[in-house]
């Protein structure tokens, strides 16, 4: 069928299956969004083209698909870097369209030019600059199937003015055929053999789940192997909420700030089955005094993550829930009391002690609110104190989802990721939790939830500085604490106002309390700060 | 170490500030990269001559794997190829001294392709140490310029680098 290039850009994304985009229009990438007018494509105008990234990252997140976004030409598509390398670093699946000038006027510096392609490569899986209108079936078809297969990520599609004024004759391939690019899913048998021949050996074995389990879809899978052979579990950051916090197989995250059990689990076990989960440096610190003393065994679809952060002694490259299934077929159910009842007494209960006044204890507010919360609240958390406080203070229920910015550690993402996540759960209660440093980062993106009626829920910890830098600075630097105060920082229930959204203050446990209640009772956008002291420590 | 890579792709624009992006970008070292058409003039072969232990080698072909345009990644062993690679050198040389450097080129299998009054131009095809023994012989004369393709390098007898991955 003859049509429109930019009117082909649309079909592409319906043919995906895509309902929704997140964007902010420019000269460059005008043809499009004319095209996308009558699309019945939802347009959600982010406030920042970052944020168009992070919101479409936390809809990928919670609908395992590539989400969308588009922004125009030069500087919006250098401001949408930040959210394409967040999104490469969690190994979450986007397509990312950016405007480009005339193809004939590439390479001469005219207004708004930005080599994107060029600029995003280290933060992508693929990425195309399209120069004849006929390719673009085919560069949609492949873009989509390369974010989503395989080890999920970023793939940027670069569309010149020109030729999405083209006309073509379109129609979208059924099926896409990349000879370089033929991704493992099923494991080797053999290797899958020697896998549950180690774990059936074990003592002690320990399984450690990481972001990979989402990215494949293997939740249930885990949990089914975990427990069919009585394996304790724990979880990376980018793994929490694959398990229930009441699940008592688990025992939590490890890492710089997970918690002593978990870290001591890694220590003594002496199988370590990773799934999914690539030993950043942050999750294990000394990966060679590991390798020497536990016998590793990996699972992970990317072949480049086996044996690169520590050495492995089965590796298996697979997709995760085609590999667990695979081990589920072999599994035979075990027993491993006493290992669980050695980990079971390294479990902590927090106690708190008293605030400092006007003020509440962080961790207890979170582990609080959690427990009123639906069990399958989906929350977001930013980066800084309130991650690790959010991490592994707010309690998971059955089918609750955790996300963060793992892998980059990007300020600003919990708002704009909760935005992208109700919209696609919109049944769900959704609850952003953020520093004072973070949101503003990326507070003008209340106005993309007020103008489309996202109704997220916004806790904001207000400690009135960079928290976990000044921590840093506090312990590392003899207590020098500089450019880590926040003061000029405007009302935040002012602001709440000022975008008509209903917001209150936690000062105290009256207050906490009456928090708790609007937030589980109050069906729209909320804001509610929580004071928190300023020396209040990370862990 | 040493090690020879070979790495067939898909002849598009921007594969290779794709590879050099991966090096510089992961710290791999490149001694040399050599870049040219195939039979199949989809695809492209490039020759890495890279630097490193076991384990970086390893993560190199990983991560060149990675990129969805290579077609196939292949680490040749000394044994396993015949490697070559070409040099041009402009060396100061006046009447006097040309008969012993033209000496010189007929031990050493070089070709003299160019003779002015002060100068004499050399060229040499052969493996990457031939070519360092050459240039310690002839560097006395005073090398002008010099100039190297990188190497190149083809697998010995009938095996060959299939274009499945
Ligand atoms: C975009 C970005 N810039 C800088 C940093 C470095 N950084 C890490 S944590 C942090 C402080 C965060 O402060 P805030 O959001 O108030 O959270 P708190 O630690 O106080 O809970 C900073 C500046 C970062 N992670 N991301």
């Amino acid at each position: 069928m003859k049509m429109k290039a930019c009117q082909a850009m649309v079909e592409c994304l319906k043919a995906e299956g895509i309902s929704v985009v997140y964007g902010y229009p420019g000269a460059a990438i005008c043809p499009f969004y004319d095209a996308l007018m009558d699309s019945g494509i939802k347009h959600v105008l982010v406030r920042h083209e970052a944020n168009a990234g992070h919101e479409a990252s936390g809809m990928a997140r919670i609908t395992g698909k590539p989400a969308v976004c588009v922004v125009t030409s030069g500087p919006g598509a250098v401001n949408l870097i930040t959210g394409i390398a967040t999104a490469y670093a969690d190994s979450i699946p986007l397509i990312c369209i950016t405007g480009q000038v005339n193809t004939e006027q590439i390479g001469s510096d005219v207004f708004q030019e930005a080599d994107i392609t060029g600029a995003a490569e280290p933060f992508v899986k693929h990425s195309y600059l399209v120069k004849d209108a006929n390719d673009i079936p085919r560069v949609f078809k492949e873009a989509f199937y390369i974010a989503g297969s395989g080890r999920p990520g970023p793939v940027l599609i670069d569309m010149p003015m020109d030729v999405q004024r083209a006309e073509i004759d379109f129609s979208y391939p059924e099926k896409t055929d990349i000879r370089s690019y033929k991704p493992t899913l099923k494991g080797n048998a053999f290797q899958v053999k020697r896998v549950m021949a180690e774990l059936e050996k074990a003592k002690k074995p320990l399984i450690c789940i990481g972001g990979g389990v989402f990215a494949s879809g293997a939740q249930d899978e885990v949990v089914e192997l975990a427990h069919l052979m009585d394996i304790p579990v724990i979880t990376t950051m980018m793994g929490i909420s694959v398990f229930s916090d009441d699940d008592p197989l688990f025992y939590g995250m490890l890492g710089t700030h997970g918690l002593p059990g978990a870290n001591r689990a890694v220590n003594e076990c002496d199988v370590l089955f990773l799934v999914g989960a690539r030993v950043g440096d942050r999750a294990v610190k000394t990966p060679i005094e590991l390798e020497q003393t536990t016998k590793i065994l990996h699972i992970d679809i990317d072949p480049a993550e086996l044996g690169k952060n520590i050495r492995v002694d089965v590796p298996l490259v697979g997709d995760a829930k085609n590999v667990l299934r695979q081990l589920i077929g072999r599994a035979k159910p075990a027993d491993h009391s006493e290992w669980k009842a050695q980990l079971d007494s390294y479990r902590i209960k927090r106690s708190y002690g008293e605030p400092k006044p006007g003020t509440v204890i962080p961790r207890q507010f979170i582990d609080k609110l959690s427990r009123a919360m639906p069990d399958d609240t989906v929350v977001t958390a930013d980066v800084g104190q309130n991650q690790i406080w959010t991490a592994t203070s707010f309690h998971i229920g059955k089918g609750g989802r955790f996300m963060t910015s793992g892998g980059m550690g990007t300020m600003g993402y919990s708002l704009p990721a909760a935005i992208g996540a109700k919209m696609a759960a919109p049944d769900r209660a959704v609850i952003a939790i953020c520093g004072d440093g973070s949101l503003q980062m990326s507070m003008m993106e209340l106005a993309t939830a007020v103008q489309n009626d996202v109704r997220i829920k916004l806790l904001v910890m207000t400690n009135n500085r960079l928290g976990m830098v000044r921590e840093l600075q506090t312990n590392g630097y003899n207590g020098r604490e500089t450019a880590v105060f926040l003061d000029g920082s405007p009302d935040f229930i002012k602001i709440a106002e000022a975008y008509g959204i209903k917001s209150c203050r936690v000062t105290d446990e009256k207050s906490a309390d009456e928090a708790i209640e609007l937030l589980t009772t109050y069906d729209g956008i909320t804001l509610v700060e929580v004071m928190v002291d300023e020396n209040e420590g990370t862990l | 170490m040493k090690h020879t890579i070979s790495v067939l792709v898909e002849n598009h624009s921007g594969v290779l500030s794709r590879i050099t992006g991966l090096f510089s970008r992961r710290g791999f070292n490149i001694e040399s990269l050599a870049v040219g058409p195939t039979q199949d003039p989809d695809v492209s072969r490039i020759t890495i001559i890279a630097d490193g232990d076991e384990h970086t080698v390893e993560q190199i072909e990983k991560q060149l794997n990675k990129l969805i345009e290579v077609i196939k990644v292949r680490t040749l062993g000394k044994d396993e190829c015949f490697a070559r690679e070409l040099m041009l050198v402009k060396l100061s040389c006046t009447a006097e001294k040309r008969s012993e450097i033209m000496t010189i080129a007929e031990m050493t299998e070089a070709k003299i392709v160019d003779v002015t009054l002060t100068t004499v131009t050399l060229e040499l095809c052969a493996r990457y140490k031939k070519l360092e023994r050459f240039i310690e012989l002839v560097s006395p004369y005073g090398i002008i310029e010099l100039v190297r393709t990188g190497t190149i390098a083809i697998q010995k007898g009938a095996d060959v680098m299939d274009r499945k991955k």
